[in-house]
């Protein structure tokens, strides 16, 4: 286990000053255990990116308190040095478009989050080629970006966000590109990720193909969260835990 | 770790090369500009070197036959000879003129050098590439091979049908213009004797004047218009010194005792660098000012434009966690490979143009260096603007909302 997975307790976030301050996040309590994946919904301009951003030490929240693993990285003000190799070696992102870099082969798209952490070449390739073989794209380690289909793009995206071992992956709309069976076959894959590496994903999301997919899900709305037992918790859906 | 720069230039080598080629032609044609320039001091000092003089006695508070026009008698060199440390004297005449050939006619500089007897004499052409020096006393001329004309070929100078006798190398005026080399005597005719009418104008003249015209002297109209027409200046006498005499000396007591002017080597090659270019090399120097200006503007353009086609890779970099450095050293390694490649090409194109320039191309290995130099400098300060983008993408650009 990698400690408690993330937690975050009252965090809050003002946008602006004064009369024309607006409240994205207003106490907003979380907690995703290692090996488990969430979903977090919630209509336009609810405050969804925005946690997203601060759970991905993007932009550092009003308030409030964040720890990830057993250590806290943020309580009324970041107490990471570091937020750069906090992105880099802790926290993994999969995008709602792969956004794989388009002049690397496949494997050193992978590879290249182990190399920027001072990981050997040969190190940073074996780990990548380890995770690519687990998600089934290892047969096009050597293709460009731009050879791949949508699925397998996203699947590499998936390996990038994992390579580095993070305990929290937050993954925004990573469906949104795909269709029913993809997206649900990237579901899949990140269960059996999350599993297999214990690692916390929360699934930013507004497709509702996948939403019964999650044991729990948040329900965010003018920056309130609120916890929902999902359809995935009794429907044997691959959002159940086993 | 793997090279970022690297793999997105030969991901898209293509835009590169074409780009680097399109530079590399700009880089060219600063390079031969350079060149130029190069070529016309060198073309100064040739013309030094070739004239094989350590003195150049000229008429009184001139700059000599190169810069200005000068008139000395041309007995001038017997009283020369016999000043302490001159071991030879030469008259010499130039002109810049077209010459004429049967079918053609060139732009060149007529030097009238002392035939026969003196060898070797102070302005005489010290190598020949084919056939023999100037031996008679009229009508044959020595060209240099960048006239285009041949041994045996048929010239016309003023007046005058001249053959060539010999071919010579590298013997040009300080403008690049090739040297014809002709007997003294014709020399003189050409530039200072008159046309038929307008001596027969002068004799008409002379003999309406009283004062030459006059019946108690009847030599003396005669007399008076031989002198008209005859040549008896030349444009400098050459000075060689002899063994150990010190050129400053010597100078000083022609121009005491002679009332001449003397320049010494080091002083012509000023004159020429310093004053008889020195506005092209200025203008030159305009021009390599403003083709270092567009290469950066260019540079700075295509940098920047690579840089915002890629700027959501670049957020997503920077989200998982890539260093400012990295970037920066991604965006300037791109934009230095621009240059080497724009450098190599351009490099390449002057080498091979330079050759067909009217005017010698003279490419120094140390402007090539400074050009390499200077190219690097002008790419990392044009990916500036570039990477100031970059380092100020917000990461968050790569999270949707």
């Amino acid at each position: 286990m990698t400690g408690n997975g993330i937690r975050i307790e009252g965090l809050r976030k003002r946008y602006g000053s004064g009369d024309t301050a607006v409240d994205a996040l207003k106490g907003v309590d979380m907690h995703v255990l290692p090996g488990e994946v969430v979903g977090l919904i919630g209509p336009s301009g609810s405050g969804k990116s925005t946690l997203l951003k601060c759970l991905g030490a993007v932009i550092a929240p009003t308030g409030g308190r964040m720890i990830l693993g057993d250590e806290v990285i943020y309580d009324e003000g970041w107490k990471v040095r570091d937020l750069r190799a906090l992105r880099r070696d802790r926290i993994g992102f999969v995008f709602q478009a792969p956004y794989l870099i388009p002049f690397l082969d496949v494997t050193d798209n992978v590879a290249l989050l182990p190399m920027l952490a001072g990981v050997p070449n040969g190190d940073a390739r074996a780990r990548a080629t380890e995770l690519l073989a687990a998600l089934d794209v290892q047969h096009r380690s050597q293709a460009m970006p731009a050879q791949l289909s949508g699925g397998e793009q996203q699947r590499v995206a998936i390996a990038r966000g994992l390579v580095n071992r993070p305990p929290v992956i937050l993954a925004d709309e990573p469906t949104a590109p795909l269709d029913s069976q993809r997206a649900m076959a990237v579901v899949r894959i990140l269960n059996d990720m999350a599993r297999k590496y214990e690692t916390a994903i929360i699934v930013v999301t507004h497709d509702e193909k996948i939403i019964p997919t999650f044991k729990r899900i948040y329900h965010i709305r003018d920056g309130i969260a609120h916890e929902e037992s999902g359809a995935g918790a009794t429907s044997g859906q691959p959002g159940a835990s086993s | 770790m793997i090279s970022l720069a690297g793999r997105d230039i030969l991901q898209s080598w293509g835009k590169f090369v074409f780009t680097g080629i399109g530079l590399g032609l700009l880089i060219g044609v600063t390079l031969v500009m350079a060149g130029v320039y190069r070529g016309m001091v060198d073309d100064g000092k040739a013309l030094l070197d070739n004239s094989g003089a350590d003195l150049w006695v000229v008429q009184q508070d001139t700059l000599g036959p190169y810069a200005e026009s000068s008139s000395v008698a041309d007995d001038m060199y017997r009283t020369l000879l016999a000043m302490p440390g001159v071991a030879q004297a030469a008259n010499v005449t130039y002109l810049t003129m077209q010459v004429g050939s049967a079918d053609r006619d060139v732009r060149a500089m007529v030097v009238g050098i002392v035939p026969g007897e003196s060898w070797g004499a102070p302005g005489w052409p010290p190598y020949l590439v084919a056939g023999r020096q100037i031996t008679r006393g009229h009508y044959e001329a020595v060209v240099d091979l960048a006239t285009g004309f041949h041994l045996g070929e048929k010239l016309t100078i003023r007046r005058s049908h001249y053959t060539v006798v010999g071919l010579t190398r590298r013997m040009v005026s300080s403008s690049g213009d090739p040297m014809v080399f002709v007997p003294l005597k014709d020399a003189q005719d050409a530039q200072f004797l008159k046309d038929n009418d307008a001596i027969w104008q002068a004799r008409r003249r002379t003999g309406n004047n009283p004062a030459f015209n006059r019946p108690d002297a009847p030599g003396l109209i005669g007399a008076v218009n031989t002198s008209q027409t005859s040549s008896t200046s030349v444009n400098a006498v050459l000075v060689r010194l002899a063994p150990g005499a010190f050129p400053q000396d010597v100078a000083d007591s022609i121009q005491r005792w002679k009332r001449l002017t003397v320049h010494t080597r080091a002083q012509m090659e000023a004159i020429l660098v310093g004053k008889l270019i020195a506005t092209s090399s200025k203008q030159i120097g305009m021009f390599l000012v403003i083709l270092a200006v567009v290469s950066a503007a260019i540079v700075a353009f295509i940098i920047y434009t690579l840089t915002m086609d890629k700027i959501r890779e670049i957020a997503v970099l920077k989200l998982i966690g890539t260093r400012n450095r990295t970037i920066a050293a991604m965006i300037m390694q791109q934009a230095l490979a621009l240059g080497v490649i724009g450098f190599a090409v351009g490099k390449i194109t002057a080498t091979y143009a330079a050759p067909y320039f009217p005017k010698y191309v003279l490419l120094m290995p140390q402007d090539s260096v400074a050009g390499l130099f200077a190219v690097l400098v002008i790419c990392a300060l044009a990916s500036v603007i570039a990477i100031r983008v970059a380092l100020k993408v917000d990461p968050a650009e790569a999270i949707g909302g």
